[in-house]
C-alpha cells in the first residue's frame, strides 16, 4: 500500500526516471532538469553509499588545448586517441569514441559551474597531471557537489531502490518496477534512462565469462553494482556490446575485503619486486613499463595463476620506492622464512629469489625513467629495475585480482539510445556510465576515461531524452 | 577478526603522553588515508601525512594539532561508516587532540582540568568573578562603590591602579611561563624542526586567513567551499567568526596596550574619550569578539554530529561563552562608565577578565598555542620536501 513517503513517487508522472545515482546517472538527470523535465533518480545503495562506483573515484580524462589551472601542458585529440588505441587494441567504437574524447573538452567547466571542485594534481596520483583533472576530495567530494545542485534544481532523489523489471515492448519502454520501503511500486515515466553500472559484484555473473578462478576475485567496486538493470535489458531485447571478461582488473592486497576496498587495496610494490605464483615461480615481466601504465594488467595476469594469488616480494632497499599499503608487508628477515609465512616452498622460492638476484646487472637502479636494467638470461625476463633481491628485512604482499568495474553492457547509437537486438535503436530508453562504457573500451583501460564516458554520455542521455519531450 | 585487523597500530614510539586507545586509531586510520590520498587539496593534515610512512605518538599529536576540524575529508570519504574501515579522520584527530593539551599542560599536575574542562572553565571564571566582586565590596566604602566617577582616573577610585595592573601581571607571568613550558613540551614530542623565519611568516599567513578552515588549500580568502555542513552543503561561516573572535581579542588585547602605554608612557588615567585609540580599538574589538563567539556558539551547535567530538564539547563552550563574557562586560562597562552602576560593571567586567586569564593555558586557547607550532612545523616541512 502507497503511504506518505510513495505516494508521492508513485502518484507523479515524471518526464525522465533515471535508474542509478552515480556520475552518468545525475549528469544526465542534471541536463534534462536543466531543460524543464521533472526527474526521478533511483539509486539501489542507501544514501552513505550512494553513487555506485563515483565513490572510488578520483578524476576524469580530458582533452585541452593549453594548461589550466589544474592541468599541465596540453592534451591533443590525437595523443588521446592514439593512448584509447593503443590500451583498447582498437576494440572501440570509433564514432563514439570520439564523441567521447571530443566532448570531454567542455565536460570540466560544466562539471566546475555545477558546483564540482578541482585540484591541481599532488602526489600518490600516477603522473597523470597533463591528461587528468583531479576532483577536489576525490569522487564522493564530486558527486555529493553534482547531488546538491540537483537538489536545489528540483530533482528528486530516491536511495535504497532497487528496479526488478522494465517493461519494454518493442523498444518501447511503459513503466519500472521498483522494491522500496518494503513494497514493490510501479512508476511510470516518458523517457528512461538507464545509468545503474556494470555487473561486478555478481560473482556468478563473472564466473560465466571466467570459470571457476572468479571465485578468488576480489571486488574493489561497489557492492551494489550487481547487473540486475543490465540483465533485465539484455533480457528484454537489448543489443550486448563486449566480452564478459572483460573488466577493469588490478592486482591488489589478498587481504583487502571481499567488496568496497577501492584505492586503499591497491599494491604498489610490483615495479620493484619479483612476484611469485604458488609454485613459487616468476610468471611476468614485473618491470616491463612504469607502474601507472601496467597497473591495470596485473589483476587479468594474477587471474591467470593458479588459485588467482600471487605474491610480491621485496627486500627493505625496495619496500621504500613506492606509496605505502594499507596492510602491513609480511616481513621475515630471510627468504625461506618469508616463504613460510606466505605458505610458499621456501626452497624453491630462495631457488627462485637466487635465480634472479643472480641474473641482475650492476649497479643502481634509477626508478625515475625505464632504465633498462634489464636481467640476464632469465625467463620471464624483467626489463627494467632489476636489483637483487638481498637486503633483510624482506617484505612479502599476498596479490589478488581486484575487479573495479565490468565492460560487457548494451550498444548504444551516438545519441545515447539503447540498441534493440537488430540494431534498431529504443524510442525512449538511454544508457549511460559503466552499462554502455563497453562500445568505446573493448578492453584495456586509460585512468579517468570511465568518468568521462559516464559524464559525456550522461549529458548526451539526459539532453536527447528532454529533446524527445521538446524540452 | 575485524578486516583492519592487519593494519598495524602498535609498535610505534609510545612516549605514553596520549591515550593510546585514541593515537592508535589516528593511526589506524592515517594507514589507510595515506594508501588513498583523494583528501590532499583539503588542507595541510594529508600533505603531512603522506611525508611520512610511519607514524609515532608525536606525528599523531603534530598532525591532531593541525586538523581544524572542517570535516571535509569526513563527508568526501569513501571509507567513512557504514564502511568496514570506518574511517572518521576529524574524530580520531579530534580526540589525540584534546588529549595532547592535557599531556603538554604545564604544571603538569593541573593537566587533568582538561578533563572536566567546562565545569573547571565555569568555576574558575566564576571563582575570579566572585572573589573580585566580593573583594571590592568588602574593601570600599558603598558610597564611593555606587557613587558617580567622572574624568581622569575616575576607574581607579574604585579600585586603586596599582593593585589594577598587579594583578593581570602576576597572572601574565604565570600564563606566561605556562605557555612556554607548554610550547617546549608540544615542540619536543613532536619532533618539530625550526626551519627559519619564512615558516613562520607562512604560519602566520595561515592563521591569519585561517587558510586550512575553507576546505581547499588553493582557494583565496573566502573563495574555498568552507565547512561542510552534512554532505549537502558547505559554508564559511565558521571561518568568520572564527576569525571576529581572534581579531576582536587581539583589538581588545591592543586596547589595554594602548592604555597601559598612555598611562606610563604620557601619564594619562583611564578612562578615555570615546574617539581616542584604547576605546575605539577597545569597543571595535569587543563588538565583533561579541558577534564571533556568539557566532561560533551556533556553528559549534550546527556541526554535523560525525565531525562534533562531543567529549571536547564542554571545553569548546566555555571558552566561547567565557570570552563572549569578558568583552561583553567590557563593551557594558563603557555604556554605564558614567553612571552608578560603573563601580559593580567594573568588578565584575575585572573579575570575568582575571578569572579568564587565570585558567588561559587549561582551556581551550591552547589550540592556538600547537595549531600555530603546527603550522610553523607544516610550512617547514613542505618547504624541505
Amino acid at each position: 500500500m502507497p503511504n506518505e513517503i510513495t505516494s508521492p513517487i508513485i502518484e507523479k508522472s515524471w518526464d525522465i526516471i533515471v535508474i542509478g545515482g552515480g556520475n552518468s546517472g545525475v549528469c544526465a538527470a542534471i541536463t534534462a532538469a536543466e531543460r524543464g523535465c521533472s526527474v526521478l533518480v533511483i539509486d539501489s545503495a542507501p544514501r552513505d553509499m550512494r553513487g555506485g562506483n563515483t565513490r572510488h573515484t578520483r578524476n576524469l580524462r580530458v582533452m585541452h588545448d593549453e594548461p589550466t589551472d589544474v592541468m599541465t601542458g596540453r592534451y591533443s585529440f590525437e595523443e588521446y586517441w592514439e593512448d584509447l588505441m593503443r590500451v583498447t587494441k582498437g576494440v572501440t567504437n570509433e564514432h563514439l569514441a570520439e564523441i567521447t574524447l571530443k566532448s570531454s573538452q567542455t565536460l570540466m567547466n560544466w562539471l566546475g559551474e555545477r558546483g564540482v571542485r578541482f585540484q591541481a594534481a599532488l602526489s600518490g596520483t600516477l603522473n597523470l597531471s597533463h591528461t587528468n583533472a583531479f576532483f577536489l576530495g576525490g569522487g564522493r567530494a564530486m558527486l555529493n557537489a553534482l547531488c546538491r545542485h540537483a537538489e536545489t534544481i528540483g530533482i528528486t532523489f530516491i536511495y535504497d531502490a532497487e528496479v526488478t523489471d522494465i517493461e519494454l515492448e518493442n523498444g518501447f519502454c511503459e513503466a519500472i518496477d521498483v522494491e522500496w520501503q518494503g513494497q514493490v511500486l510501479q512508476l511510470n515515466c516518458k523517457q528512461l534512462i538507464t545509468a545503474a553500472g556494470g555487473f561486478e559484484a555478481d560473482l556468478d555473473w563473472l564466473a560465466e565469462g571466467w570459470g571457476d578462478a572468479a571465485k578468488n576475485f576480489l571486488v574493489r567496486g561497489t557492492p551494489y553494482n550487481k547487473g540486475k538493470v543490465l540483465r533485465v535489458l539484455l533480457d528484454r531485447g537489448a543489443q550486448p556490446v563486449g566480452a564478459l571478461d572483460q573488466c577493469h582488473a588490478v592486482a591488489i592486497d589478498a587481504r583487502a575485503p571481499k567488496y568496497d576496498g577501492g584505492i586503499a587495496s591497491r599494491v604498489d610494490a610490483v615495479p620493484f619486486a619479483i612476484v611469485l605464483n604458488k609454485n613459487a615461480e616468476r610468471f611476468y615481466d614485473e618491470g616491463e613499463d612504469f607502474w601507472p601504465k601496467r597497473y591495470a594488467i596485473w589483476g587479468r595476469l594474477v587471474a591467470g595463476q593458479p588459485d588467482q594469488i600471487a605474491y610480491a616480494i621485496i627486500d627493505s632497499d625496495g619496500v621504500k620506492r613506492f606509496m605505502p599499503s594499507v596492510f602491513t608487508a609480511i616481513t621475515d628477515n630471510s627468504i625461506e622464512g618469508l616463504a613460510n609465512q606466505l605458505g610458499l616452498n621456501p626452497k624453491l622460492a630462495k631457488k627462485t629469489v637466487d635465480v634472479f638476484n643472480a641474473a641482475c646487472p650492476d649497479g643502481p637502479i634509477n626508478q625515475m625513467s625505464l632504465d633498462g636494467k634489464a636481467t640476464n638470461g632469465l625467463t620471464p625476463e624483467k626489463t627494467n629495475w632489476s636489483a637483487p633481491i638481498s637486503k633483510p628485512p624482506f617484505y612479502g604482499y599476498p596479490l589478488r585480482p581486484g575487479i573495479t568495474f565490468t565492460y560487457m553492457g548494451v550498444a548504444v547509437n551516438d545519441r545515447a539510445q539503447v540498441l534493440m537486438q537488430g540494431g534498431k535503436p529504443a524510442a525512449n530508453l538511454f544508457a549511460a556510465g559503466e552499462i554502455m562504457a563497453g562500445n568505446i573500451l573493448g578492453q584495456g583501460y586509460l585512468g579517468g576515461v570511465g568518468m568521462t564516458i559516464g559524464g559525456v554520455f550522461g549529458r548526451i542521455a539526459g539532453a536527447e531524452a528532454a529533446r524527445v519531450l521538446n524540452r | 577478526m575485524s578486516l583492519t585487523d592487519n593494519i598495524e597500530t602498535d609498535g610505534f614510539d609510545l612516549k605514553a603522553l596520549l591515550d593510546p586507545e585514541a593515537a592508535g586509531e589516528v593511526i589506524r586510520v592515517m594507514q589507510i588515508c595515506n594508501a588513498c590520498r583523494y583528501c590532499e587539496g583539503f588542507c595541510a593534515v594529508f600533505p603531512a601525512m603522506t611525508r611520512r610512512r610511519q607514524f609515532d605518538e608525536g606525528d599523531v599529536s603534530y598532525l591532531a594539532n593541525l586538523c581544524h576540524n572542517c570535516g571535509a575529508c569526513y563527508h568526501a570519504c569513501q571509507y567513512a561508516p557504514p564502511h568496514e574501515f570506518g574511517v572518521n579522520v576529524p574524530q580520531a584527530l579530534a580526540a589525540a587532540r584534546n588529549d595532547s593539551y592535557a599531556a603538554y599542560a604545564w604544571p603538569a599536575p593541573l593537566a587533568g582540568l582538561f578533563r572536566r574542562n567546562g565545569l573547571f572553565v565555569t568555576l574558575g571564571v566564576s571563582a575570579g568573578l566572585a572573589l573580585t566582586v566580593g573583594l571590592m565590596l568588602a574593601m570600599i566604602a558603598p558610597q564611593l562603590f555606587w557613587g558617580i566617577h567622572l574624568g581622569e582616573g575616575a576607574f581607579y577610585r574604585i579600585m586603586p591602579h596599582t593593585m589594577m595592573a598587579a594583578v593581570p601581571l602576576a597572572i601574565s607571568a604565570f600564563v606566561l611561563v605556562s605557555f612556554i613550558m607548554g610550547w617546549r613540551r608540544y615542540w619536543n614530542h613532536t619532533g618539530a624542526k625550526w626551519g627559519g623565519f619564512p615558516d613562520l611568516v607562512d604560519a602566520v599567513k595561515a592563521s591569519a586567513t585561517l587558510r586550512h578552515l575553507g576546505g581547499d588549500t588553493s582557494s583565496r580568502i573566502f573563495s574555498g567551499p568552507g565547512c561542510p555542513t552534512g554532505d549537502d552543503g558547505s559554508s564559511n561561516a565558521r571561518r568568520i567568526y572564527h576569525q571576529l573572535t581572534m581579531y576582536g581579542f587581539l583589538l581588545c588585547f591592543a586596547a589595554t596596550s594602548v592604555g597601559t602605554i598612555y598611562h606610563y608612557g604620557f601619564g594619562r588615567e583611564a578612562p578615555y574619550g570615546y574617539f581616542e585609540l584604547p576605546v575605539v580599538l577597545g569597543t571595535v574589538g569587543g563588538i565583533i569578539l561579541c558577534i564571533g563567539t556568539a557566532g561560533l556558539f551556533v556553528e559549534k551547535r550546527r556541526l554535523h554530529t560525525a565531525v562534533r567530538h562531543n567529549e571536547g564539547l564542554g571545553m569548546d563552550y566555555a571558552f566561547i561563552v567565557s570570552l563572549f563574557f569578558v568583552s561583553f562586560t567590557g563593551l557594558l562597562l563603557l555604556v554605564v562608565r558614567e553612571t552608578s552602576f560603573m563601580g559593580v560593571t567594573l568588578a565584575i567586567h575585572l573579575g570575568v577578565v582575571y578569572g579568564f586569564f587565570l585558567i588561559l593555558p587549561f582551556s581551550k586557547f591552547v589550540h592556538g598555542l600547537y595549531r600555530f607550532a603546527a603550522l610553523i612545523a607544516s610550512a617547514g616541512e613542505a618547504r624541505r620536501s
